[in-house]
């Protein structure tokens, strides 16, 4: 059986910035698939050549065995897209939002209110049904995009930041749903998210994308076994030595000490060996240890790793929706 | 007070920091006084008048030389010559004439024998900017004629100009009516139409219907066919309110509304096909917003709504060429004030269909079913 997305050397360029550079991947059957970058990245250029709105410069994409350049309205009919905006309409009924969609996606008749009802009972938002969407709170909204993107039973699941602006209980909430309803529905998921926590919970396998460039492609786990270190200790030292910071390196099971004598963030294969010796150490050299914290590398540490340190401060043209906010202020 | 200077202060800098909003504030009092200065009380001229000599004598014939000279010089009117007095009444009654001069058969005869010699000078008076000024320059030409004669007698031998209208009086309210109409289909397709499309693909909207199946055909006629709808409501509401409040004689006459509604119906379509054809390609949403007000001034008063085009300035009357305001304005005052059949609004229709076909065609290829 064929991969549900399957991306080879694709590139997109804007004039003469290249916003995504040769990038393979494929997205197994059932995946939950998880695309990380900073801002700028290229994440949202790459699901915006998944789902046809923006042709590829160059190279070629499958979703659900179709080409995108060569079919895209059969990719159009076997994907869902929950974009990052919220673009229900405000002044129409859950129902008669998700009814549009279905019927701009051609959903027989005879289907479609049992369809409806189904989804919003997945969603849990059947109480709501004939509220307008405005009077609804963010995470309530998020849950009527998603079932929008679901009414047509799609093979593909596209979700743009489906968390960003949720409450951690909204956002609890609608992972849950995404994960029930791709079981029920045979779905493969690909998603965008900053949320690190999120994707270590969620995704089957992640990619990290930074420059338009794909830089580590694995699950959770192994990303995290794939950077320096299992285990980071944070200390932070009272009357250090000169030669404190060498002697931590020397600590038994210890990969890399950044930092400086007096707080030092130590990455370690074995944080409990290394924290009994670095006591030890510290008695004999007659060092206070003022605080210590051992946690296990996270994915923000390979996020880190893998796209940097530095911020992408860049100018940019103002947005129209910066605009139309500007204007409807008064609203 | 620094305070209060602190928040001046940051709306003069914003103020200067929005080139847009100072250029619309400033243009926009600018074309209304250029535009708003030639379109109120310039000299109508260029009217059409047909001449009915049924006479042919000397003294008609001078009369018509007469009329040539005001022609050639003053431009006041335009005479048409007509052999016979039914066919020069119905095109006055269809609009191709403001006026019909008719010399009577016996005109010279008593013109010669000084016994009242009379002609008279129908006039479509819907229009009173327009019959006005007719009057008005065919009794100085009427004076002038009559300058080499005797003193006065009894009897006049002076020749005589009969005024006659064809229509009841039209108040202002009702001559008004017809634009207010057009500006009604005008306002849903700014507002209903160009307004919430821009803002809509603004918010992501559009994305929505793009990951769709749907077809660029689909999409096109959908956005349109929504705002012709829209339109089409607003200027039956507007001309059954309108008719009402401007007493328009008989307002429910059933021929009439059906006529009127083909009229509103091809009216939207050009309008919103224009606003598609507009803001096809526009994302930021002031731009509409901007170019409602533009539109406004130079579509409705460019267009005899309030006016008659006649006393425009040449470069004006270019603009009321191409608006589609003029035509569907002149099609409504039409059926309204004069109750006319489609033959007498045939072209106005024409020209709305064909400018309907050319905007929806310009927009379609400039329409982008990606983003």
């Amino acid at each position: 059986m064929e991969a549900a997305i399957n991306v080879k050397n694709i590139v997109k360029k804007f004039g003469d910035f290249t916003a995504v550079d040769d990038v393979s991947f494929t997205v197994e059957r059932g995946e939950i698939f998880g695309l990380l970058g900073p801002n700028g990245a290229g994440k949202s250029t790459i699901i915006r050549m998944l789902t046809t709105l923006i042709p590829p410069t160059s190279g070629t994409a499958e979703v659900d065995g179709i080409d995108v350049v060569k079919n895209p309205d059969g990719v159009r009919k076997v994907i869902g897209v929950i974009p990052q905006a919220l673009t229900s309409d405000l002044e129409l009924s859950v129902y008669e939002n998700l009814l549009i969609f279905a019927k701009l996606y051609g959903v027989p008749r005879e289907k479609r209110n049992a369809l409806i009802a189904g989804l919003l009972e997945q969603v849990e938002l059947t109480k709501w049904a004939n509220e307008q969407v405005k009077k609804l709170s963010g995470g309530m909204r998020r849950r009527v995009e998603i079932a929008r993107g679901l009414v047509h039973q799609p093979r593909v699941l596209f979700l743009d930041e489906p968390t960003t602006g949720l409450d951690p209980v909204s956002r609890a909430a609608v992972w849950e749903m995404v994960r029930k309803i791709k079981a029920q529905h045979e779905l493969t998921v690909l998603l965008t998210t900053h949320y690190m926590d999120e994707a270590d919970n969620w995704c089957d396998r992640i990619a990290i994308v930074d420059h338009g460039h794909l830089m580590a492609l694995d699950s959770p786990i192994r990303l995290k076994a794939s950077i320096p270190g299992t285990n980071t200790i944070e200390a932070s030292f009272g009357d250090a030595p000169a030669n404190w910071h060498t002697q931590l390196e020397a600590l038994p099971g210890v990969e890399r000490v950044t930092g400086d004598a007096s707080v030092a963030r130590i990455a370690t294969d074995n944080g409990p060996e290394t924290t009994t010796a670095l006591m030890s150490t510290a008695a004999h050299a007659g060092v206070r240890v003022l605080s210590l914290a051992v946690q296990s590398t996270s994915l923000d540490d390979v996020f880190v790793h893998y796209t940097g340190r530095q911020l992408r401060d860049a100018l940019q043209e103002p947005s129209a929706a910066d605009k139309s906010v500007m204007i409807n202020r008064g609203r | 007070m620094y305070r209060t200077w602190a928040i001046v202060e940051r709306e003069l800098r914003r103020f200067r920091r929005s080139p847009m909003l100072i250029v619309m504030s400033l243009v926009m009092p600018i074309i209304q006084l250029v535009v708003l200065g030639y379109a109120f009380g310039g000299q109508v001229k260029h009217l059409k008048v047909g001449l009915v000599d049924q006479d042919h004598g000397v003294p008609a014939v001078r009369l018509h030389e007469l009329s040539n000279a005001v022609a050639a010089n003053a431009n006041t009117f335009t005479p048409l010559m007509y052999n016979d007095l039914g066919a020069a009444l119905g095109d006055l009654r269809n609009g191709h004439l403001n006026g019909v001069l008719a010399i009577p058969p016996d005109f010279s005869r008593r013109q010669l024998a000084g016994d009242a010699p009379r002609v008279a000078l129908i006039e479509d008076n819907t229009d009173n900017f327009v019959s006005a000024s007719l009057a008005g320059a065919y009794s100085g030409l009427i004076a002038s004629y009559n300058q080499p004669a005797a003193a006065p007698q009894r009897v006049s031998q002076e020749t005589t100009l009969d005024v006659v209208e064809m229509y009841p009086y039209v108040p202002y309210i009702q001559y008004l009516l017809p634009g207010s109409i057009v500006m009604s289909i005008f306002m849903m397709v700014m507002i209903g139409g160009g307004i919430i499309f821009v803002d809509d693909k603004a918010r992501g909207l559009h994305e929505g219907y793009l990951v769709t199946p749907i077809t660029r055909l689909e999409l096109i006629l959908g956005f349109n066919l929504s705002g012709a709808i829209k339109a089409v409501l607003a200027g039956l509401v507007l001309m059954t309110i309108g008719s009402l409040i401007a007493g328009v004689p008989n307002p429910f006459d059933p021929l009439r509304l059906v006529r009127m509604f083909v009229v509103i119906l091809v009216t939207a379509f050009a309008l919103v096909s224009m606003m598609f054809l507009l803001m096809v390609r526009v994302n930021d949403p002031l731009i509409p917003r901007a170019t409602f007000g533009l539109l406004n001034t130079f579509l409705y008063f460019p267009s005899g709504a309030v006016y008659p085009t006649q006393a425009f300035p040449g470069w004006m009357r270019v603009i009321s060429r191409i608006d589609p305001f003029t035509y569907a304005v002149h099609a409504f005052k039409s059926l309204l004030l004069k109750n006319t059949g489609f033959g007498a609004i045939g072209y106005d229709l024409l020209y709305l269909m064909l400018f309907s076909l050319v905007s929806m065609t310009l927009a379609t290829k400039l329409f982008r079913r990606t983003l």
